[in-house]
């Protein structure tokens, strides 16, 4: 009997509420709308991206229409003639992101290895910040530091000791201004580092203990604890922040176009002058005279675009197959 | 194979365990090695060239000694700020939407995806993007055309990491809210926003201090101006474009200006990027896995 009053009254007690709900309207509108909103706010990303694709393939017909593919394989740049091609462009690109890969890969390794598996807990986190303040570091800062303190040092220390000790491999020829392909790659280096670093670390921390506690249980010393059980486990994925740094250093505009001494040929040493793809856009694009010049600096940025997408693609998929999605942030 | 350890092959072993170690210790000292060089290289000149003239005086002519970049520093503000108030909103919107509604799906997926790869896109690529769509059609360069290519390079930062911090609530507490019978959006908005904002905050500020160096992306956009701003629809001076113009000038008065708002904008820069730290550190709700 009270059971069943009980039940009567938390009836009506529901309804009551269901009573006053309903006076407030339902909230399904405002809740499709919302989400409607929301999902408006991501499309937007894809719609960004094929903006800007179409943007540029329309301002830049006029150049696709006159030279086609052969733009890619013509390497003179002659406004005044209305000529143009963008192998030196290419050359010097493909050049300075390789040569400061090759400077940055083992360092920022080293660097993860270190914040990663070696360093005390304590350091940890200093090291890492300092790391990454490298990144927060402007483009334009590091150009100015470079030209006022590493281009004197290359001139008058590194640039003459490469050429006396390595000139016989021939990179080192010819005259030596401090500006030059080498110096852009050493900053360049310098600037996609912490990239690299930090998703290195990522994918090493997604590697998991029971892998370097298995390796050290058979007698192994640290170094080949980190080979074999982190290394090995997490090469795809460095392999795919290597790809990510490429990216960046391919992109890299203001610093490489402050000290690579912007020269459009193909460079004959390391010392010498060259022009990147980013940096003959930032220094020619204002000052472009007629529509066919315009339009072959936007096809450069078109290229630049394109090739950058499919970089960094290839690369999150390579993390993305180590980490799981796990990443501790954006990079 | 003998299973007795030879002594030779672990004196090997422990020396390239040696080498190994000093190899990540020294990579480590010089990556930081350049920092320091740059930071302390910067602070010496900055501070060398700075007055107060700097932050409330008009850039001169060269050969005139003095002035100041007290436009660039207004121009860059307004430049950001308009960047922000485009760009974050709709950066938190898809973050939202990849997290509370998303979910698992291949929409998001590909949305989260895009969203990596439009992050990697070079920022000189941004500012022909914007020159294309706005400069052009307009006949003339202007703040806002600057203020778009940032924004388009903030939504991806700040959608990342507003849906990873809305990952760290638990939820607990959003099944709380929704059993109370607050709708969803509401649910979404005062509950899982407001306990995921320090991290969302933290995201924001890092996509701010991210673009508040860009150069490239203002060079065909912003393009510079040598007096005060007037309105969105004209040239506008930014500090980074400023620094760059006085940096490869011949002259040294104007050497000595670019080091000065270099550091300016390496400090705004500086002090955003630890706040955020700082502010992280604390406050966020942890657990809910």
């Amino acid at each position: 009997m009270t059971t069943q009053h009980s039940e009567m009254e938390e009836a009506r007690a529901a309804s009551e509420i269901r009573r006053f709900l309903m006076q407030r309207g339902s909230g399904a509108v405002a809740d499709r709308t919302f989400a409607a909103l929301m999902l408006g706010c991501a499309l937007s990303i894809f719609a960004i991206v094929a903006l800007i694709l179409g943007i540029l393939i329309l301002r830049s017909r006029l150049s696709l229409h006159e030279f086609g593919f052969s733009f890619f394989l013509r390497s003179d740049w002659d406004p005044v003639r209305g000529s143009f091609g963008a192998v030196p462009f290419i050359w010097g690109t493909l050049a300075s992101a390789f040569l400061a890969l090759l400077i940055a890969v083992p360092l920022a390794l080293g660097v993860a290895i270190f914040i990663n598996e070696m360093c005390p807990r304590a350091l940890r986190t200093p090291i890492a910040f300092l790391t990454e303040l490298l990144a927060a570091i402007p483009s334009v800062v590091y150009g100015l530091w470079a030209i006022f303190v590493l281009v004197p040092i290359m001139r008058r220390s590194i640039g003459p000791f490469l050429k006396k000790f390595f000139g016989w491999t021939g990179l080192f020829h010819g005259p030596n201004f401090g500006i030059g392909l080498l110096t852009a790659s050493i900053i360049l280096a310098i600037m996609v580092l912490p990239v690299i670093s930090s998703i290195a670390r990522d994918v090493m921390k997604a590697v998991p203990n029971t892998q370097r506690e298995g390796v050290l249980a058979l007698g192994a010393t640290r170094w080949e604890m980190v080979r074999i059980g982190v290394l090995r486990n997490a090469r795809i994925g460095i392999v795919g922040a290597v790809i990510l740094g490429l990216g960046r250093a391919l992109g890299e505009t203001m610093a490489v176009t402050m000290v690579i001494g912007n020269h459009a040929a193909i460079p004959k040493s390391l010392f010498a002058p060259a022009y990147t793809l980013a940096s003959v856009i930032a220094n020619e694009f204002t000052e472009a005279t007629g529509d066919l010049y315009l339009s072959a600096l936007i096809e450069i940025g078109l290229a630049l675009f394109l090739v950058t997408i499919v970089v960094n693609a290839i690369a999150r998929l390579l993390v993305f197959m180590v980490t799981r999605g796990n990443t501790a942030r954006a990079v | 194979m003998p299973l007795r350890p030879s002594r030779a092959n672990v004196g090997r072993r422990q020396a390239a365990n040696h080498l190994f170690t000093v190899l990540a210790i020294l990579s480590t000292v010089l990556v930081i090695a350049p920092l320091f060089a740059i930071l302390v290289y910067l602070l010496f000149q900055g501070v060398r060239s700075l007055n107060l003239a700097f932050f409330t005086h008009l850039p001169r002519p060269v050969g005139e000694p003095g002035g100041g970049m007290a436009n660039s520093i207004v121009g860059s503000g307004i430049i950001l700020g308009l960047a922000s108030l485009l760009g974050i909103p709709v950066g938190i919107g898809a973050g939202i939407y990849l997290h509370e509604y998303g979910g698992g799906k291949t929409l998001a997926n590909a949305i989260r995806f895009t969203a990596d790869v439009l992050n990697g896109v070079p920022s000189i690529v941004m500012g022909i993007a914007a020159y294309s769509l706005i400069v052009v059609p307009q006949k003339h360069f202007s703040a806002f055309a600057a203020g778009v290519a940032l924004a388009i390079m903030m939504v991806p930062t700040v959608t990342r990491t507003t849906e990873e911090m809305l990952a760290t609530v638990p939820n607990a507490v959003r099944e709380a809210a929704l059993g109370l019978g607050i709708p969803k959006w509401r649910t979404v908005i005062t509950v899982s926003l407001k306990t995921a904002s320090p991290g969302i905050i933290t995201g924001c500020m890092l996509a701010f201090a991210r673009v508040a160096g860009e150069t490239a992306p203002l060079l065909f956009t912003a393009f510079g101006n040598q007096f005060w701003p007037t309105s969105l629809n004209e040239p506008i001076a930014a500090l980074p474009l400023q620094i760059f113009v006085y940096a490869v000038s011949p002259y040294d008065e104007w050497h000595r200006l670019a080091w000065a708002g270099a550091l300016v904008l390496i400090v705004m820069i500086m002090v955003s990027v630890t706040l955020v730290r700082v502010v992280a550190g604390r406050g966020m709700l942890k657990g809910g896995h």
